[in-house]
């Protein structure tokens, strides 16, 4: 049988006020946190790495392993930083959790901070949402009220404050160790590592920084087990996660399935390419994982099999193009996305991703050089691995790989302009006429 | 905004801002606050900037002045955060913000005509401001909506699936002066200086406002509750992990393929309750069922 979606996080999405600490509730919330309170923290910690849970903020690294690299307590204080800077292109599953169930999270976090002996936590979302920053911060005044925040909650003896920060725009904030910048009030560059935030991150203090599905995923851990997790998912890829369906499907949305689900079958669910076009390219986990064609609708998108095809999971954020889009004015526009994202750190990032704009734009306006597609690669050469984080590294993706699967509509690029060779208004939802470039004929060159 | 209003820090003095006593008793106040949330003061920067924008509209001069007397830095501190972040506007921002999302996916599905009919509907273009004051029209990159392409974001609240037609209609009203409620947020979207105050971090009491999720993002929960789909249940809980809700919409007879019979409620069961009512039994509500169910299978 076909796999069949596995709502978790998003069961109660759909109920009244669900976004109410009463509703979650009333759909079982808060039973984790009870649980994680009759076991010792170290017991915690282990039922989380025996479940396999990796993180769902892209990179996949075990979340229990994460909180395990924690040097052992010397009085001070530990933190756990909830990442909540959801901006990868294409990404779109925390702010929509947050905002239906944003108790799912807290409850996540006070189980976390438990686990890792950290007293004050925070959650630190981006600040272009702002109905999502208010259901958190009555999320958080509720959880005060009823005794799950604040000293010595349910009894335990166990005390936690929780503050919700809201950024102010800055991609690059969701990057750990830039996030934890700017939690600290300065601009948000990534830091040097080691040391890793586990042994100095907030105010220098061993942290955690996890992302908000991850530990929203933790109390339904706790309260079944990790056996009950990995009866989801694959061997190495355990559990459930939110893939996100957007562009050119006929039913756009977000699908709570075992890892390891593909697209083949995702997009059966979700109705199909719009009006039964062809899929053309798409990508897995967001715009800095290499795209994908119609060859890979059965990759099962898990951490490994995804990897073995050639991309990356990452955030399970899948973008998907039909046969009318120009993957060369796709790809420009991604890398102009960067090259503004870019916080001008180190070189390889800040002047290649300025580079990269500059040829894209010409090859989308069908003035590329010969030489372009080679230019690109060596770029691209030369930011990947030499960048100081991996918004640089990132940014190369789309170029490699679109290159590597589209190449001739880089070569097109040398003489027509993208918008001849794919008219954007065959792309967009509706009908309009589009401001052409200024060079629209075909071999004409400025 | 006067040059005069910066008078140079000197030696061991706080700056000099320009706000009355009033106004700077309340901005005191909300500082405090703010740097009462965090274990270090400076973390309170962010925050603030949020709250001299609720104040001024924009990061004033008299608002970087204000930030650097409050955590003992200088205004170069300050300003080198300000200018870090797209949200902090370093010229007086319109009452509004529209930004259509021109990234990727949203410019594929329509953000770009979006964005041009906005630009020749407004006649303005990117970070400029309408000269009645009212609306600043921006490019904005992803916004965490893209399964709604094309998003705009009016003051930072979601307006989905937007065409050229109703981003027009929508600034058109907000010019007009009146309420426009965003497609998933609070029921009216506030002022750019009363959206800045919630940025700050102080509730306004529209937190329960508006839905809990738009139907995009409700499409896998509903097709899952459709087909019986449900996660394996915790150990030793014979129930759905979930309790049953009391709004359930019609479910598919035959989607599971269990060849036992599940126990209606239980695990594989489609039905997510048992038989409670005439109509739940009845056989022309089971053919309705069935027909939906082929449906599907087409």
């Amino acid at each position: 049988m076909a796999t069949t979606l596995a709502p978790v996080l998003s069961d109660h999405w759909d109920a009244d006020r669900s976004w109410t600490l009463a509703t979650y509730e009333a759909h079982g919330g808060y039973r984790g946190l009870r649980r994680a309170l009759t076991m010792s923290p170290a017991d915690v910690v282990t039922t989380v790495k025996d479940s396999g849970l990796r993180g769902r903020g892209g990179a996949g690294f075990p979340t229990g392993m994460k909180w395990g690299f924690l040097p052992a307590p010397d009085g001070g204080p530990r933190y756990l930083v909830v990442n909540a800077d959801e901006s990868e292109p294409g990404t779109c599953k925390d702010i929509p959790l947050m905002l239906a169930s944003p108790q799912h999270l807290i409850e996540g976090v006070i189980i976390t901070s438990y686990a890792i002996g950290c007293h004050h936590a925070f959650i630190y979302v981006r600040g272009e949402v702002v109905h999502v920053y208010r259901r958190l911060l009555r999320a958080v005044e509720e959880a005060y009220a009823k005794g799950y925040l604040g000293t010595n909650i349910l009894g335990s003896g166990y005390d936690l404050e929780l503050t919700v920060h809201a950024g102010a725009g800055a991609y690059i904030c969701g990057e750990e160790t830039a996030l934890l910048d700017s939690l600290e009030g300065l601009r948000g560059q990534p830091r040097l590592k080691p040391p890793f935030p586990a042994v100095a991150g907030l105010y220098a203090r061993p942290t955690v920084v996890n992302n908000v599905e991850s530990i929203a995923s933790v109390p339904a851990i706790v309260v079944g087990g990790a056996d009950w997790f990995k009866q989801m998912g694959t061997e190495r890829s355990a559990g459930h996660g939110l893939f996100s369906l957007s562009g050119h499907v006929e039913r756009p949305g977000q699908y709570e399935a075992p890892l390891g689900i593909t697209l083949r079958e995702l997009l059966d669910m979700a109705g199909g390419m719009r009006g039964g076009r062809q899929l053309k390219f798409w990508t897995p986990g967001g715009s800095s994982t290499p795209i994908f064609t119609a060859e890979h609708l059965d990759v099962p998108l898990d951490y490994e099999s995804v990897g073995a095809a050639g991309s990356m999971l990452g955030t399970r954020a899948l973008q998907i193009f039909d046969e009318t889009t120009s993957v060369v004015r796709a790809v420009t526009r991604w890398i102009e996305f960067y090259k503004h994202e870019s916080c001008g750190k180190c070189t390889p990032c800040r002047e290649g991703t300025f580079w990269l704009a500059q040829i894209m734009q010409r090859l989308e306006r069908g003035q590329g050089t010969s030489a372009d597609i080679d230019l690109l690669l060596d770029l691209c050469d030369n930011i990947l691995g030499r960048a100081f984080c991996a918004l640089g590294d990132g940014a190369t993706s789309p170029v490699t790989s679109a290159i590597q699967y589209f190449r001739e509509e880089f070569e097109a690029g040398c003489h027509t302009p993208a918008d001849v060779l794919f008219p954007p208004e065959r792309s967009a939802l509706f009908d309009y006429t589009p401001r052409r470039s200024g060079a629209a004929l075909a071999g004409v060159h400025a | 905004m006067s040059v005069e209003e910066l008078v140079p820090r000197g030696e061991g003095q706080a700056h000099r801002t320009s706000y009355d006593e009033a106004t700077r008793a309340r901005l005191d106040a909300e500082a405090a606050q703010i740097i009462a949330r965090y274990p270090q003061e400076r973390s309170a920067l962010l925050p603030l900037l949020h709250l001299v924008q609720s104040e001024d509209g924009y990061v004033s001069p008299r608002g970087i002045a204000f930030c650097a007397a409050t955590l003992g830095i200088t205004t170069a501190e300050v300003s080198a955060v300000a200018t870090f972040y797209t949200q902090y506007k370093r010229h007086p921002n319109g009452e509004y913000t529209v930004g259509v999302c021109t990234n990727t996916l949203c410019a594929i599905m329509g953000g770009d005509a979006i964005y041009e009919h906005l630009c020749d509907h407004l006649g303005i273009g990117h970070d400029e401001t309408t000269e009645d004051g009212k609306i600043t029209l921006e490019r904005v990159e992803c916004n965490a909506a893209c399964d709604y392409a094309p998003v705009m974001m009016v003051n930072w609240e979601f307006f989905d699936n937007q065409t050229p037609a109703s981003a027009a209609e929508v600034v058109d009203r907000l010019r007009a002066g009146e309420d426009v409620a965003p497609t998933r947020g609070a029921d009216k979207v506030v002022s750019f200086k009363e959206m800045s105050h919630v940025l700050a971090g102080f509730l306004d009491g529209r937190a329960d406002e508006g839905v809990g999720a738009g139907e995009a993002t409700l499409r896998g929960t509903v097709l899952a509750h459709d087909e019986g789909w449900t996660a394996p249940p915790f150990p030793g809980e014979d129930e759905p992990a979930r309790a049953p809700r009391t709004k359930t919409t019609p479910k598919a007879a035959g989607a599971t393929t269990a060849s036992a019979k599940p126990r209606t409620g239980g695990e594989q069961s489609s039905a997510e309750r048992p038989v409670t009512s005439e109509k739940d039994a009845s056989a022309s509500e089971q053919d309705t069922k069935q027909a939906s169910a082929d449906a599907k299978e087409d």
